[in-house]
Order: C-alpha cells, then sequence, then structure tokens
C-alpha cells in the first residue's frame, strides 16, 4: 500500500463526470478528499489521498492526466519559510490537523508536510510571510 | 554586599564578569540560594521580540540643490506617508503608516502587504528607497517638488525612536462572539476558538525588574540589533496597577520610550509586519541587562512563568471584559481552560528569538564590548501619581 497526496486541477467539462468513481472501480485505489473547490463554468479543483498498490497509483494517475486534469504534488502547494519566520506560534492554534507542532520546550515550531492539508487557516495568521500557498 | 554599576563595569572591562540569561538565573538560584546567586552573578540578561506598534525612526535626508523644505508639505518613502513637519530635511517614519492607495479593510479582512513597519525594516537592511516630495517653495527653499531614491547609507542621520515599546505584560485575547474577528491580538475565532498573548513571560525585561529599580533613563540597551538606550518612560506607563506578591503586574504596566542609531541595526531583528484585518506594524528585537546589585534585584529576575499572571480579555466588544486570569505555564503549555472549555493558545511575541537575543547581550557583555549604563533617573513606579486616563469626548 502506498500513499499519495495531490492536487487536481480539472477542465470545466470535466466536473459533471463521475472520475473519482472511475478511479476507485478501475485502478482498486482507495480516495479520499481532502478539500474541494468547485466553481461551476470555470475549473475544478480537488485535493485527495489516494492509496493503493503502487502501479494501480501510477495507472490511475496516468488515466487522469489522459483525461487532460493536471496532477500536482500536495507538498509543493504549502511552503513554510524558514528564513521569515519568527517562531512566535501565532499559525500553530489555527491549523486543524497539527501539522504546524510546536516544541513546548524551545517554542519552535516545525512544519509537518505529511499532516498538512493546505486548507490555508495559517496563512493570514502569520504577519512575517513565512507561509504560501499555492491552490 | 551590594554592588554598583560602576564595579560591575570595571569587571566587565577585566573579563570578570558573570552574566547569565533570565532564564538560566532561575535554575542557578534554585540550585545556589538568593543570597548565593546575588554575590556571584553580576547581569542577568532579560528580551523581547514581539510587535511594537509605538515605533518610528527619525530621518535627515540632507539638502538638495536647489534645496526643499520638507516641513508643511508632502513626503512619501516607498509610497508610505511620512511626517515632515519639521524644519527642511528631517522626516519621521510612524511603524504603522499605511500608503495612501492601500485598499486597507475594504475587502475586509486587509492584508497590509507594505506600511512603517516594513519601510524601516527596508532602510535598515540598506535597500534604495523611493523619496517623493512636494513643498510649496519660498525663497530661501525655492524647489517644490522632489523626487529620488535615498539609502540609508548616504543620509545624515537616522534613528529608531520608539514612543512606547515592551509593555510589562499583556492581555490573553479571546473572543466569545459568534463571528472571527481579526485585532492586533490576531485572528481570533468565535465561541473561544483559540487564545493569543504576547509576551515573552520570564525573559520579559519590565518582568524581571517589576518596581523599575534599575531600568530608568540611561540604561543602555540590545534594539533591533544595535544598541540603544532607555530615554522615558513609555506612553501610557502605568505602574498602579494589581500585582502579584513577587512585584509582578497582573495587568498591562509599565512601558519604555527607547532610542538608537538605526544604521548600526538589522533588519533581523526590526521586522516588518502584516496584521491582517488590522494593519502594518514594526516587530522589535529588544535586549535589557539587570545589573544584579543586591539579592532583591536577583530575587525579582528569579521570576518563572507560573508567576506571571496575565488577564484573559474578550476582544469581541468594545467592552474588554475580564474571563480570568492564567499563568505563563499554562499559557505557554499550548492548551488553557476558559469557562470550562479547552482553548488552544499561540504567542504572538517570539519567546525562541528573544532567548537569542538575551544570549547575544550576554555575549556582548562577556566579551567587554558592552558596558552598563548608569540610569540617571529611574521610572515612575507604585505610589507615583499616575493613573492611566482614557479620552474624555467633549462636544465640539
Ligand atoms: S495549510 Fe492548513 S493544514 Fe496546512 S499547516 Fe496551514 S493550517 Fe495546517
Ligand atoms: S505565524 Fe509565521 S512567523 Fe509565527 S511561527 Fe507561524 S510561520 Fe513562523
Amino acid at each position: 500500500m502506498q500513499k499519495r497526496r495531490v492536487v487536481l486541477t480539472f477542465p470545466y467539462k470535466l466536473i459533471d463526470q463521475p472520475i473519482t468513481s472511475y478511479l476507485v472501480k478501475n485502478y482498486d485505489v482507495i480516495v479520499n478528499i481532502l478539500r474541494a473547490r468547485i466553481n461551476p463554468k470555470e475549473e475544478g479543483r480537488l485535493m485527495i489521498e489516494v492509496s493503493g498498490k503502487e502501479e494501480n497509483l501510477d495507472k490511475g494517475i496516468e488515466y487522469l492526466k489522459e483525461l487532460g486534469v493536471k496532477i500536482q504534488s500536495l507538498a509543493q502547494d504549502i511552503r513554510w519559510i524558514e528564513d521569515r519566520c519568527i517562531q512566535c506560534t501565532a499559525c500553530s492554534s489555527l491549523c486543524p490537523t497539527g501539522a504546524i507542532e510546536v516544541d513546548r520546550e524551545k517554542m519552535t515550531i516545525a512544519f509537518n508536510k505529511e499532516k498538512c492539508i493546505a486548507c490555508g487557516l495559517c496563512i493570514p495568521a502569520c504577519s512575517y510571510k513565512a507561509i504560501e500557498i499555492l491552490f | 554586599m551590594a554592588k554598583t554599576i560602576a564595579e560591575i563595569n570595571e569587571k566587565i572591562k577585566k573579563g570578570k564578569v558573570v552574566v547569565v540569561t533570565a532564564e538560566e538565573v532561575i535554575d542557578i538560584a534554585e540550585k545556589k540560594g538568593i543570597k548565593k546567586a546575588s554575590q556571584d552573578i553580576d547581569v542577568v540578561t532579560t528580551a523581547t521580540f514581539g510587535p511594537m506598534c509605538s515605533s518610528g525612526a527619525y530621518i535627515n535626508i540632507g539638502h538638495s540643490k536647489p534645496a526643499i523644505k520638507l516641513g508643511g508639505g508632502k513626503t512619501y518613502l516607498n509610497d508610505v506617508p511620512v511626517y515632515g513637519g519639521f524644519a527642511a530635511a528631517d522626516i519621521f517614519i510612524g511603524a504603522t503608516a499605511l500608503p495612501d492607495d492601500d485598499p486597507r479593510n475594504k475587502i475586509h479582512p486587509g492584508e497590509f502587504k507594505y506600511g512603517g513597519g516594513h519601510l524601516i525594516e527596508d532602510l535598515a537592511a540598506g535597500k534604495d528607497i523611493k523619496l517623493v516630495a512636494t513643498a510649496y517653495g519660498t525663497d530661501c527653499y525655492p524647489r517644490k517638488k522632489l523626487e529620488t531614491w535615498i539609502n540609508i547609507k548616504d543620509i545624515n542621520e537616522a534613528v529608531l525612536f520608539n514612543p512606547r515599546n515592551a509593555c510589562q505584560n499583556y492581555n490573553v485575547a479571546v473572543n466569545v462572539s459568534d463571528k472571527i474577528i481579526y485585532t492586533y491580538m490576531g485572528i481570533l475565532k468565535p465561541k473561544l476558538g483559540n487564545a493569543n498573548y504576547c509576551t515573552t513571560s520570564q525573559l520579559s525585561p519590565l518582568i524581571n525588574d517589576p518596581y523599575y529599580k534599575t531600568i530608568g533613563i540611561g540604561t543602555r540597551i540590545f534594539l533591533g540589533g544595535g544598541v540603544g538606550y532607555v530615554v522615558w518612560n513609555g506612553t501610557q506607563h502605568n505602574p498602579n496597577v494589581p500585582r502579584t506578591e513577587g512585584g509582578v503586574p497582573k495587568t498591562p504596566a509599565g512601558t519604555i520610550a527607547v532610542v538608537g542609531d538605526l544604521k548600526k541595526m538589522s533588519p533581523e531583528w526590526l521586522r516588518g509586519t502584516s496584521i491582517t484585518g488590522y494593519g502594518v506594524n514594526l516587530t522589535v528585537g529588544m535586549g535589557i541587562p539587570i545589573p544584579i546589585l543586591n539579592e532583591e534585584i536577583l530575587r525579582y529576575t528569579t521570576v518563572k512563568d507560573e508567576e506571571i499572571y496575565a488577564p484573559i480579555v474578550d476582544y469581541s466588544n468594545s467592552e474588554s471584559n475580564i474571563l480570568g486570569e492564567i499563568n505563563y505555564a499554562q499559557l505557554k503549555s499550548g492548551k488553557i481552560e476558559v469557562r470550562g472549555k479547552n482553548v488552544s493558545t499561540a504567542s504572538l511575541s517570539s519567546y525562541a528569538k528573544a532567548k537569542e537575543i538575551a544570549g547575544i547581550l550576554k555575549e556582548w557583555i562577556n566579551s567587554g564590548n558592552f558596558l552598563l549604563g548608569e540610569s540617571v533617573q529611574l521610572l515612575p513606579s507604585v505610589g507615583s501619581n499616575i493613573s492611566l486616563k482614557p479620552l474624555k469626548k467633549r462636544p465640539v
């Protein structure tokens, strides 16, 4: 079993098609939707976590690409710029998943990409532009 | 045996001074006892690093040919309006000033991407700054318009001058209403969704000298990465507040006004700050050495997080209702209880960076490069005729 977190951007013409169901049925993968933003008449964005056998994941992703879906790995989407961070911890209490971990001894933060669902809630909390999102 | 500042300075010059940070002193005093620790230790370094709204800088840009009198005209630096109501070439930059075309809170909450605080950071960083000025013109200052680049290394003076910094303790902000609010204390989620605090507690300068027995006019400090001085009490300085047994104020209390050469400061310790929905600000790094003149002063510096209390204040209405009080050990644990609810906490000032500053100041003193300033007048303390006056509005 492998897990991958990806952001799918799909064009207007694909929005009303049950793509994720096909993915589950035809490629034997589990799809967990983390976040969705679909604007009718525009493009849709879906953040998903897919798990399954490596070869099935590869095939599934290939299938999406053929349909014209743009695929980005999630890790690229939220960026913590350590140089700009003053280690105040202001962002930490707004994070719903615990992706911003506070070392209570040192009072410093660490950004755990694994847990981040790129919800963007931490961004307005940072007064130093130390967190960036590309979603 | 009591020590004097002159004696401590002699030790600094001879390389024999003993300096510890306000965090380190806690364990040392616990092991050695107050008496022995006060004999062994000469200086305790304290520090803070957080947004300090009442900050600014004045600069003198030098005279152009033909000359312009900025006073009475309008001046902008990087589109930020600055105050020129002095003579011909002096300007004051306020940390919270915003460009005229900043959208502010038109689309709420505003982002406040650039303003006075960022301008001060850019000056300290040695970046070129665009100056645009208009004036009315006189016989002796005929020029009416000036557009040019300036740089901190070419101008006559650049001085950081902050009328109110390093507030002694501060509120813990929460929101009991059912909508999210954007405040100078950060983003507060509805229904006690989170709690924000903003001091460096056991490291914070005025918390370690609660009755201002050493910090006063003339105290030499670490300011924005350079050397600065305490020059007055800060605005809204109010020593007459409820205090703990150890003397630490349980609400905002004392403040200081500080000054220092901006040309020698660093953008690492002066950070432009964009507070969502509120405005811009300057985050200032400050370190203050406390001379251990006697046992009493040492005892104050051993104050620890669990002995420092702050009021929990509801920021969702203008009444600022106090919901309780809480100590900093609890605040720093990440969770507190308010009205029976578990609330996550976060800080707006940086304890980690303050610790770094306390360490740097310790290094400066140990290396013999930084002598203690003898204060020529202490700040007004408890019993002085001071109270915090609200503004009484009168019909015009
Ligand atoms: S984007 Fe969301 S999940 Fe990721 S760190 Fe920020 S608040 Fe946490
Ligand atoms: S709010 Fe910004 S500066 Fe503060 S800890 Fe988070 S990322 Fe760092």
